[in-house]
This record gives C-alpha cells, structure tokens and sequence, in this order.
C-alpha cells in the first residue's frame, strides 16, 4: 500500500482510502460462497439460461441478459427491481456486458425470464449462441474516435437477436467493434474496426503548443514522421509515401487529425480466438475493407458480418470456433463462399509476416 | 416499471417531460430507438425528460445534442486533458467538449474509472447505493464495465469527480487506472461458480492488483500494465491477448474422468458423434474411444486445451493439482502489432500464503524491470521482443524452460562459447527437481517431469 503523504492544502482536503479491488466474495449468492471451489458440473436447460452443479448438490441457475451497456440509473434501478423481485439480489456482469443473475431454485427461472423480457430486456448470449458484441466508446466519450460504438452494436444487435436468444452456432461467436485502430474492443470472432485511409491532416498552427513533437515522432510504427519548420512555426510533417494511416500520432497530437467523415472506413477481421481450446488462441485476420463509416444504422457493416456468419453457421462443423473452420476449409474457401474480394491488401508485408505465406504445396482445390 | 422502457418509442413525448429547456433535435439518434436490442439513445432520452435534477436533464439534452452532431458529421468531439482527485494522479478520463460553447450543459464530460468488485459481482443493494451517488454528483450514465474492466461513471464535472469519489470511496469502491500505471484487474467468474476452475481468481486478482495500488493511482510507468485472471485455459479474461501479465489456473497431474457418465453420454449421442466431436478434436491425439464405450486418456500428452472438458463436462474434470500458469507481455496492435503472452511459469502452485507472496514477487519484478527498461509508451511485451526473452529472464531471476517456445531457434546465428555453463545449470535444475520427487517446494516448477 502506498503511503503517499499529502502536502499541506489551502483547504482541507478529504484523504483517499486506497482500499484498490473490492472483495467480491461478500457480494456471492449464498449458495456460491457454500460451494466456492466445489462445482463439478453444468447443465445448458436453455439458451440465456446455465445451471451450475456443485459436488454438495446444490445447484445455481442464472439467467443471462443483454444490455443497452450504456445504462442510464433508471435502467440500472429497473434491473436491480428485477433482482430483487424475481432473483436473490445477487447479480454480476459478464465480461460482455451482460447481466447475471443467479437463483437457488428452478422454478424462479420462468419468472424471472418473464420480468426481464417484459421490461425490455433480452435473455439469452450463453454457449454457442452470437454473445453481445463488446464495444467501446466512440463519439460518446473517446477521444480519438473514427466512429461511433453503442450505435454500431445497437443496430447489429437489432439485426443478429435471433443468434443471440438462440444458440444455434457451431460454437459461441464473440463479436467485437473499435472506434480506432487501437482496438479496445479486443480480438473477436469478427470484429468490425475503423481502418483509416488517409494520412493525418495537420494544423501546423497548434503542433508547438499542444503536442510533444519528439514523442509523437516516436510514436509513429514506420518512422514517417519528421519534425519541420512549417510557415515560421515548429511543427511536424508526415511522409505520406511511408505512412500507413493508422492514427498511433493522433492521440499524443490531436492537431494530427486521422480522422475524416469519408476517408474513415470500417474493416472487418475475422478468427480472433482467445481460447486454448483445441487450437492455441490465435488473432484475428483482415477479410473486409473500405466499408463506409455510415450513422445511425451502418447497414453496410452488417451485411458483411452476416454473410460471414451465416457462412460459418453454414459450414462449420459443431464446436468449430471461425478461426477453426477456417483453418479446415482453407483462405482460398473462406473468399469463395462469404464472396468477399481477396485483393493485395491482404497479403502482410511487414518483416514478421513471412509466417503467414503459404510455403508449402498444400493447396486445396 | 416496465412501462418506463421506451424500446421503439421513436419520438419525444411532448407534455410528458418535465424540462423545460430546449431539447437539441436529434434525427438520427432518434433511428437508434427502434428494434428489440434496448436503446442506449431512450436511455439517455429518459434522463433527460425524467430525471428530477434539472442539472441531470440538461446534462443529457447536451450530450444528446452532441453526440448527434458527431452522427452528422462523422467526428467526434471530445478532448482529454488532466483531471484527478486529491492525492491521485489518475483514475479518470478527462473529456472536455470542443463544440462546448454549443452543448455548454455536458462541456466537461469526464469519466471515473472505478474498480469493480472481483468476479464482477455485486448485490442489487450496493447497485442502488452507486445509481444513488452517481446521479447526484454525475450524468446518472454508467457502464458494467469497460474494456479495462473498470465500473464507466461517464459524465461527471471536474469538481464533482471528486465529490462523487469521495462519496463511494467512503463505501468501500476506489478508482482504478488510468495512463502509464497499473490498470485496474479482470478476473473470471471461477470458483465461484464454474467447475472448470483451477485457481482462487479472486484472491489471485486482489493479490496482484492491491499489492500496487500506489502504481494504480499514481501513473509513472512506461506505460499501461494489465492483470488479468482466468481460472482455466477457455480463458475467458482473454488474458493471453490482452494482459501484460495473464494468471491461467492449470492442472498437472491426470485429468478425472468419469467413465459411467462418459458411457452415458456415447450412448446417448453415439459413436460417430463422440469420434468427430471429441476424439478428432483433441490436437495431441491423447484421447481414445474404447470398444466398450469408454475412454482413454494419454494424460502426459494432454495440453489442457479444455475441449473435451467443454464438450462433456459431466464426464471430465481438472485433476487434485492444481495451479496457475503465468505468461508475460500480451496486448495489442499499437505499437508493434498484436502480441500473445509468453509462458513464463509454466505452473506454479497456489496454496499457501507463501505461494501468493511468491506469485506477488514474480510480478514486482517484473513490473520493476519493465519500470527500468521499457520505453517509453513501450508495452511490456514490446520491450521483451526489443531485448530478447533471455535478457527479460535474466532480468526478473526466473530460469530458461522449454515450455516457453513453441519450438528452438532456426537461426543459426548465436554464439554459443559459454554452452557447457548453460547445459551444467540444466542438469543441476532437473537434478534439484528429481531430488525432492516433483515435490520440490520452489513455488515455481517446470512441467518436465509430471
């Protein structure tokens, strides 16, 4: 712990308490703190729906629901009503932000499904089900945002509920948005990412007074930026030959704008696994590109996921995560049934990526 | 309470607001009401022509009304800049609008990262108590949980990310990081209610992450450093791709098998089933299906990928030995690329407190070395691609082990003058293992000779 002594202030100033991570354990259902450590199985009744069995016998349902993820505190308070109506008033969140909530008998299931639903809410999201997709910030509250996240989910969502409420995948699909090239909403399935195409345009006027010229030339992963005298003022210049519009400078250098209502488009990769299951995990791979930035609804976007998905839900065998089915039917397979352009864009030409050229004569005809 | 949900309701409702301002037009956010997913844009809505604070109110018609002139405009608006609270360096997103004059109501926009209980768990009491003081001090929007894993209070003024802090730290919930520091942690559901678990994530969370609360609150590393815990190989925390220092809980000694429900369960779903489903699947070739419907396990070769384990739990199970493997150095695209984990503690166990002391160590050292060596904005994993593996081993103290390649190097360019050392310090590593019977009470064991 740190004992960090506080200067003197002009006004008294109230102390931290440095407690850090809170304890979860006082926040378990009852039934999980009696049979912590001791569960031995788990039942899948229903999609939405788990039933975990502990080596005592007692059993815990929960029951699983998507979100709108940015939660207003009346939303928040309609979730805690149900809680505590139709649950035990213990919940948690999932990593993808969907609620939990556990219950010590299966007869509180049906009802609780029932409130949910009701108040708007969407059951479903476990095992081989489209999980709710993980985003980011976006236009609401980042800082570097190329698009918009909440929006982008929202309207997939609207588009996959079926896959959501029901698991009828091969395997679960992970879904994931990012605003940036940075990528907080992490590897997935499919994630649908901002892929900028054309270099920062600089405001030479502020670049002395806001930006830390020799960090944001560090910053840049092929070394095309340079400092400059622009117009009498110390700025920065970027070799558009080399640069490849990722936007790293535009975060420690926001007179570096990379982003641009037309120029910023969507990609799509494909494969992200974090999972040792079966193969090691394994990141995701380019598939789609050059597909417009269009608010509110991004129709574009989720014509492309849903030919992809559809494919896999296709031809996949069970448990084939996407990255599995594809390491099974070849790239070459993967273009030809989704129909989507193989171009020079995704062949890597970084010095690390000779792994990923075929050098072999396995060839699947 | 149903009836407050306003999914599909595609317009304002004049008459049943009570703020009397005007509200910013909002066309195209107004598209993103429809349908069955619920609508964060009626969310907001309901904040701002329900809420009784008037500053609640006009707070969300501002941020509605710029968020939808970054739906026209395809541009977001959105500053950072420095805000703490009183002893912190961080813990918050500073955002202050640039079209602030237009939407003055939300110009300071700013968001407490807060860290959640471990597991994510809560009971719907302490919910209520956090709805309470975020809608007094804040926009009264929240997030269950961002992609560092934090609580998302998102809205909050300057002035008031301390009041609201200052409130909810009184109640046990303390910032998490922000910037150049170590990040708030993320851990699984696990023991809690998850039988594929092999490890105490909480423990093993609040172990790592409280032992650094200084280096949370007060960013002065490199750059970020991410804990993340996931209690078996499915690795549900994503902490391979995503954390500078994953903890997966593991297993060594043979996986439990339960023959009478994996019969049950060939007979049930038949032969060619469990052959293409689980046999086929497993990448050692360690599984066998037996004439009798049984199954044998070739347990030195499992990798505990967790597939089978996953296809029938009911009839497979982690063994009694439990523990954790650590590896080092994962994240993503920028700077470098994406980068996994390394194994650096192929398995170590965590019983006793001196266990958790030694798992504490591994990663100060690790954390001190990256202090010392990384660049900056360098991630961990980027320095040990910089320095090479060996130079990162040599500096945290942890010896060469083969489970950290995947294979020996290609290259011949090596010098190799001090090989007899190398090949003598082997020989005296393996020998101290067999020595105590693979009980050597080191914390950190090599998977050699299980």
């Amino acid at each position: 712990m740190s004992g960090a002594v506080a200067k003197p202030a002009r006004k008294k100033m109230r102390e931290a308490i440095e407690s850090g991570c809170p304890d979860g354990m006082q926040y378990l259902h009852p039934v999980m703190l009696r049979n912590f450590g001791q569960w031995v199985n788990h039942t899948h009744p229903r999609p939405g729906v788990l039933c975990h069995i502990a080596a005592s016998g007692e059993k815990i349902w929960t029951v699983r629901a998507g979100t709108q993820r940015i939660l207003d505190v009346f939303t928040l308070r309609i979730l805690c009503d149900i809680g505590d109506q139709f649950a035990d008033g213990h919940v948690r969140f999932t990593i993808r932000s969907n609620i939990e909530y556990m219950v010590d008998a299966e007869e509180k299931v049906e009802p609780l499904i029932e409130a949910l639903t009701e108040a708007g809410f969407i059951v479903g999201g476990t095992q081989n089900s489209v999980a709710m997709i993980s985003h980011t910030q976006g236009w609401l509250h980042c800082d570097i945002p190329g698009t918009d996240a909440s929006g982008i989910v929202k309207s997939m969502m609207d588009e996959l509920v079926h896959e959501f409420t029901n698991a009828e995948m091969p395997n679960r699909v992970h879904i994931t948005t990012s605003c940036c090239q940075i990528n907080c909403g992490g590897q997935g399935d499919i994630a649908i990412n901002i892929q900028h195409t054309k270099p920062p345009k600089i405001n030479h006027d502020l670049v002395a007074n806001v930006c830390e010229r020799p960090s944001v030339v560090a910053r840049c992963p092929v070394a095309a930026i340079r400092p400059a005298m622009v117009n009498g003022k110390p700025s920065l210049e970027v070799d558009e030959k080399k640069c490849i519009c990722c936007g790293a400078c535009y975060p420690p250098c926001p007179p570096m704008q990379i982003n641009d209502p037309e120029h910023s488009k969507l990609a799509v990769w494909v494969g992200g696994n974090h999972s040792n299951a079966r193969s090691k995990p394994s990141f995701q791979k380019l598939v789609a590109a050059g597909i417009p930035n269009n608010p509110p609804r991004w129709p574009e976007a989720t014509a492309v996921v849903k030919k992809i998905l559809y494919a896999y839900k296709e031809d996949a065998k069970d448990w084939e995560r996407i990255n599995d089915w594809i390491d099974r039917i070849g790239w070459p397979r993967f273009f030809e049934i989704t129909d989507l352009p193989f171009t020079k864009f995704h062949i890597d030409n970084w010095r690390g990526s000779r792994k990923s050229l075929n050098s072999s004569s396995h060839i699947r005809f | 309470m149903s009836e407050k949900q306003s999914n599909g309701n595609p317009g304002n409702e004049p008459g049943s607001d009570k703020s009397g301002g005007d509200k910013h037009d909002t066309p195209m956010l107004d598209q993103l009401e429809p349908g069955p997913w619920p609508s964060f844009v009626s969310g907001i809505k309901r904040l701002r022509d329900e809420h009784p604070s008037d500053r609640v109110n006009d707070m969300a018609n501002d941020l509605l009304g710029q968020l939808e002139h970054s739906y026209q405009t395809r541009k977001g608006y959105w500053k950072g800049g420095t805000v703490s609270v009183y002893g912190y360096g961080g813990g918050i997103i500073p955002r202050f609008s640039e079209v602030g004059d237009m939407f003055p109501k939300s110009r300071e926009f700013h968001t407490l990262r807060v860290q959640p209980p471990a597991g994510n768990h809560y009971s719907t009491d302490v919910l209520r108590s956090l709805a309470d003081s975020w809608e007094k001090h804040g926009s009264g929007l929240v997030t269950f949980h961002g992609q560092t894993g934090n609580i998302m209070f998102i809205g909050a003024t300057t002035e008031n990310t301390q009041h609201f802090f200052d409130e909810i730290n009184e109640y046990g919930f303390d910032l998490g990081g922000a910037g150049p520091c170590v990040r708030t942690a993320m851990s699984c559901v696990g023991s809690s209610r998850c039988e594929m678990s092999c490890a105490n994530e909480h423990k093993v969370h609040r172990s790592l992450v409280n032992n650094f609360t200084d280096d949370v609150h007060r960013p002065a590393l490199p750059y970020k450093f991410k804990f993340k815990v996931s209690g078996c190989p499915n690795d549900c925390m994503n902490s391979i791709e995503r954390a500078d220092f994953a903890v997966i809980g593991t297993w060594r000694d043979d996986m439990k098998v339960d023959q009478d429900a994996f019969k049950e369960y060939v007979g049930r779903k038949g032969r060619q089933h469990v052959v293409d489903n689980i046999i086929t699947r497993c990448p050692t070739n360690s599984l066998s299906l037996k004439d009798d419907d049984s199954i044998e396990v070739d347990n030195r070769n499992c990798v505990r990928c967790m597939h089978c384990l996953n296809v029938v739990p009911a009839a497979f199970s982690p063994g009694d030995d439990k523990g954790i493997s650590i590896l080092i150095g994962g994240k993503r695209t920028l700077k470098i690329g994406d980068l996994f984990g390394t194994v650096i503690v192929p398995f170590m166990r965590l019983e006793t407190e001196e266990d958790y002391e030694r798992l504490v160590e591994i990663a100060e050292e690790t954390i001190d070395f990256f202090a010392e060596n990384a660049l900056e904005h360098e991630r961990t994993g980027e320095m040990i691609e910089r320095i090479g593996l060996v130079n990162f081993l040599e500096g945290i103290g942890v010896d060469v082990d083969p489970n950290m390649i995947s294979h020996p190097r290609e290259s011949s360019y090596v010098r190799t003058d001090t090989w007899d050392d190398e090949a003598a310090k082997w020989f005296e590593r393996r020998a101290g293992v067999d020595d105590a019977g693979d009980k050597k009470e080191s914390a950190v064991a090599g998977g050699g000779a299980a």
